[in-house]
Order: C-alpha cells, then sequence, then structure tokens
C-alpha cells in the first residue's frame, strides 16, 4: 500500500479489469462450489438408496436420516450437549495446560528437557489403549473423559507454542535486553505475541483432535444411560440395528467438528487479520 | 532537554566512552577483536569501517553491553544508565503485530511508562523521522525506507547520549540509501547526537562521518582513523564535490592499507 500510485489509480488498463472480473468469479465460487457439491453427493446418496432398493437397516437415505434427527432430537440433543461439554471442557484444559507448560518449557531449559519426553510419550500412545486403563484408575466417567480428550488434545498446542516461543527475532532479543527488560516483560510484549499465530495454528488442530477423543473416549468407557454423549448412542443404535440414528449421531459429530474448526479460524483471523502474513491477502 | 546550540570542533570535545585495551576471545581460541582502544566523544559521528568478520559488529555489541570484552575496560563517562543507549539494526527490527507508535514506545513500555504518557516524546521521534502521519500504521503497511526510519525514531525516543547503528542502510536501495543519509545528517545537527556507525561503504562513511576508524580482519583490530574535515551540513553538493572524491580515496587507501596488513599482526 504505497501513498506514490494514486495518481495512476483512475488509469484501468484492460488486464486489470480480466483481473477484477477473475477475483469476482473467485469469490463466488468460493461459496457455491462446495455447496453445489454437497448437494450433489447428498443427491447421488438418495438416488443408489432408491434406484438399488437398499434396506434402511443397511443404508438409509438422507430424508430418513434427517427424519431421524428430527423424531430423535430430545435424545439426540442431550447426547450432543454432552459431548459438546467434554470436548470444549478437554480443549480448554488442553489450552491452558499447553500453553502453560510451553512457557514453563521456554522459561526453563531443565524443565524442558525433563518433562518434554514425558508429553511425547503421552502423544505417541494411542488414546484408545490408555483409556481403558484410565476408566479403571479413574472413578468419576466424567474426569475419565476429560483426561483423554486432553491427552490428544494437548500436545500440538504444546509443540507449537513452545515453537512459537522460542521463534522471536534474535535482534529484537537483543533490543530487549539493550533497554533492560525483565523475563516477564520479554514474555509478555515479546515471546507471547510471536507465538499466537503458532498456537492459533495449533488450537485449530486441537479443537478437532479433542473432539476426536471425547468420542474414542466414549466409545471405551461404553456405559450407557443418563448422560451419556453421541458416539454412546451410535454404539446403542448399532446394537439395536437402528442405522438411520447411528446416521443422525454422526452427522451431528461431524457438524460439531466442522463448527469447531470454523470458530477457531474465525478466531485466528480475528486476532491476526491486522499484521500476520497468513492472514493478509496478496494485492498482486 | 538542553540541546547545545551546535557540535564543537573536534578536539574540544567532551569525552562520552571510552574502550581501553578491549579484547574479545570467543571459544578460547578465535580473536574476534584485539586490543581495540577508542575514545568517543560527545558529538563525534564515528564509522567503523572494514571488510567483514574485523569485528565491527563485535565492537557494537561490546559498546551496548550485549557482550562482555574477555580483557579490557569501556568506561561510560559518569557511569551508563538505561536509555543511555539507542541502537539501530541492519533489518528495521520491528515488532510486526504493533503498531508504528507502540513501537516507538518500546524502550519507554519496558521502563514501565505508558503510552499515553510518553505520547509527546512518541510523536516528537517520529516527526524527527518525517513519519508523524503514520502513528497508527502496521510496519507491513510501509515501505523498507519508512520501516527503517521507525527504527530510528525508536532509537531516539529516549533523546540517547548514544547512537549505535549497524548497517542499518545495507538492505536498502542506492536511491533510498542516499535519501536517509542525507535525513541522519539533518537530525545529527538537530540533536546534536553522538553516533558509532557501522557500515562496509567507503562512501557512505566518508559522507557521515567526522572520524572514520579502519579495521583490519583475523584478528579483529582498529588499523588506522581518518579525519574527515569537511564541514557540515553535508548536502548533495558534497557526494559530486571534489572534496569528497578526494577523502573517499583516502579512505580507500586506509582501507586497502588494513587489508594488506592481513594476518601481519596475527602472528605477533
Amino acid at each position: 500500500m504505497s501513498t506514490t500510485d494514486m495518481n495512476t489509480a483512475s488509469i484501468v488498463d484492460e488486464e486489470e479489469l480480466r483481473y477484477a472480473r477473475a477475483e469476482k468469479r473467485e469469490k463466488i465460487a468460493k461459496w457455491v462450489l462446495p455447496v453445489v457439491v454437497i448437494a450433489l453427493a447428498v443427491f447421488l446418496w438418495d438416488r443408489m438408496v432408491v434406484w438399488n432398493d437398499i434396506p434402511h437397516y443397511i443404508l438409509p437415505g438422507p430424508g430418513l436420516v434427517l427424519e431421524t434427527l428430527i423424531q430423535d432430537w430430545g435424545m439426540l440433543s442431550d447426547a450432543l450437549i454432552v459431548t459438546l461439554k467434554i470436548t470444549l471442557a478437554a480443549l480448554a484444559v488442553a489450552v491452558i495446560g499447553g500453553v502453560g507448560l510451553a512457557i514453563l518449557f521456554t522459561q526453563s531449559r531443565y524443565f524442558e528437557m525433563s518433562f518434554y519426553p514425558f508429553a511425547v510419550i503421552l502423544q505417541v500412545t494411542p488414546v484408545v489403549s490408555i483409556a481403558p486403563l484410565i476408566f479403571i484408575y479413574v472413578d468419576s466417567r466424567i474426569a475419565g473423559l476429560l483426561l483423554c480428550a486432553w491427552i490428544v488434545a494437548f500436545f500440538p498446542i504444546l509443540s507449537n507454542t513452545t515453537l512459537g516461543l522460542n521463534s522471536t527475532d534474535h535482534n529484537l532479543r537483543d533490543l530487549y535486553k539493550i533497554y533492560g527488560a525483565t523475563r516477564w516483560q520479554r514474555l509478555r510484549y515479546l515471546q507471547l505475541p510471536t507465538a499466537l499465530p503458532y498456537f492459533l495454528g495449533g488450537l485449530r488442530i486441537a479443537g478437532g483432535l479433542s473432539l476426536i477423543g471425547a468420542v474414542v473416549a466414549e466409545y471405551v468407557a461404553g456405559t450407557g444411560g443418563i448422560g451419556s454423549g453421541l458416539a454412546f448412542r451410535i454404539l446403542e443404535a448399532g446394537y439395536r440395528l437402528n442405522i438411520p440414528r447411528m446416521f443422525a449421531a454422526l452427522l451431528l459429530i461431524a457438524a460439531t467438528g466442522v463448527v469447531i474448526f470454523t470458530a477457531a479460524s474465525l478466531l485466528s483471523h480475528a486476532l491476526l487479520h491486522k499484521w500476520h502474513e497468513s492472514a493478509i491477502k496478496r494485492e498482486s | 532537554m538542553t540541546l547545545p546550540s551546535s557540535i564543537p570542533p573536534m578536539g574540544q570535545r567532551d569525552k562520552l566512552l571510552e574502550m581501553s585495551n578491549v579484547d574479545k576471545v570467543f571459544g578460547g581460541n578465535v580473536v574476534a577483536l584485539k586490543d581495540m582502544n577508542l575514545t568517543v566523544n560527545q558529538g563525534d559521528f564515528i564509522s567503523l569501517l572494514g571488510p567483514s568478520g574485523c569485528g565491527k559488529s563485535t565492537a557494537l555489541r561490546l559498546i551496548s553491553g550485549l557482550m562482555r570484552p574477555t580483557s579490557g575496560h569501556i568506561n561510560w563517562e559518569g557511569g551508563q544508565k538505561t536509555g543511555d543507549l539507542g541502537v539501530v539494526f541492519q533489518e528495521p527490527t520491528l515488532m510486526p503485530w504493533a503498531t508504528v507508535e507502540q513501537n516507538v514506545w518500546l524502550p519507554f513500555r519496558l521502563r514501565g511508562k505508558s503510552i499515553a504518557d510518553v505520547q509527546d516524546e512518541i510523536m516528537w521521534a517520529l516527526k524527527m523521522v518525517g513519519l508523524e502521519k503514520f502513528q497508527k500504521s502496521y510496519p507491513r503497511e510501509l515501505s523498507g525506507g519508512m520501516k527503517m526510519r521507525v527504527s530510528i525514531a525508536r532509537s531516539l525516543v529516549t533523546e540517547p547520549r548514544l547512537i549505535l547503528m549497524d548497517e542499518p542502510f545495507a538492505a536498502l536501495d542506492e536511491i533510498t540509501r542516499h535519501k536517509l543519509n542525507n535525513d541522519l545528517l539533518e537530525l545529527r545537527d538537530k540533536l546534536k547526537c553522538t553516533v558509532i556507525f557501522v557500515t562496509h561503504s567507503v562512501f557512505e562513511s566518508v559522507f557521515l562521518s567526522d572520524r572514520i576508524v579502519v579495521m583490519a580482519a583475523r584478528p579483529g583490530r582498529v588499523s588506522s582513523e581518518v579525519t574527515v574535515d569537511a564541514p557540515y551540513p553535508r548536502t548533495e553538493e558534497f557526494r559530486t564535490s571534489a572534496d569528497y572524491a578526494e577523502l573517499c580515496r583516502k579512505a580507500s587507501e586506509a582501507l586497502h592499507g588494513a587489508m594488506n596488513e592481513h594476518g601481519a599482526r596475527a602472528s605477533a
């Protein structure tokens, strides 16, 4: 955005017009194309079911899934709220734990050396294999679920934030030193803002992972009754061969994942659009 | 702040800082700087000129306090306080998430002063570099030269006793560089500030400084000093004058002398 090319702004040539048209087309396509493709997929799904006379206990049509969703809304929405609560709580704890640990890591090399391997071990051990143990040792079912989801979700936040905190410009670090900045000032004014884009990248991954963690943990926990989440509803519906309800619950889980991802992306854009490369549209 | 009405001629200036017998050795055997002696007087514009590896950046880091000398002393007249020093690096080194005024605020912010308290100082510094209209802009919205100006404003804002510049214009194009050279001299004329300027351009060092300290490499050391006795203010006319050409020749010769004595004292 230079101030010198103001006087040439009135002259618009053919190439520029073509460029503007292409940009406009792309803007519309960005929304229309995904919608059309999804609509087409749903339509094909419906036709496949109808044309091949597939019974609904093998593959229900989209209409039936929607009907089930509305019919079972009372039960499914309760389950959705349970899953959502665990997912969001796990994500919140992952953010606090991940960022907190990352800050401790950058404050002390020895702390990082001591505990980073632990974090890696937790990350690489599949949660499905730890979950049964957790449910043996932890009495509270909610606490167990939360723990499982947290184990899956916190690592991307930890590793991204640590990377970000260590990525400060070395000249800026020198400058802070020359001006006599305290550790706390350096962390607050320099390291945390530098780490923000990295953290937000981690948050986007962790959002999806905490949902996966919550669902997997529910599968393993397996106990039903009041206060059970979407994953248990899927299991239960499977035992009863209520395939449409399985699909309805699946639809809700997928939708939840999309909403979490979108929310994280919007947050990222809101915080970064003024200054960070990733959020700035190139002008040429 | 009470500024002196003009910079006294060389030889009549008060001492500001003295480096005596400063050595810097890395890893026990790499001698980055050997026996450096330099007296910096108030109002001096000193260029450190030399090939890469001559220790000019090391000298700057020692003066800035980022490194301690292996042996020898660096003494400030009256002791050094925070805010006595302004620094400009080769890159603008701005915080991209902060606006221009927030970047200039930094030295004060680190001393616990709110931006409202030092608004006058910030605006004064931005006016000095001609960017008072860009206080709310983000660095990405500025050109390379403008970013450098913000960086200079930040180094000025505390009215430091000494400004260190480490090849600040090396990454800029020739035209912007000339412009910033002129503006820097104008600033110096207004503020009567003391500057140590690291460069590897003979032309830049002659145009800007009244003292050129020529350095030699392996080990890094002071080779000779060239006095540039052309009067200030220096303008574009000076750039094309015979005096300038002659001074550049003198500085070039000193630089070549430094390059040829390569290693001569290394074995001594």
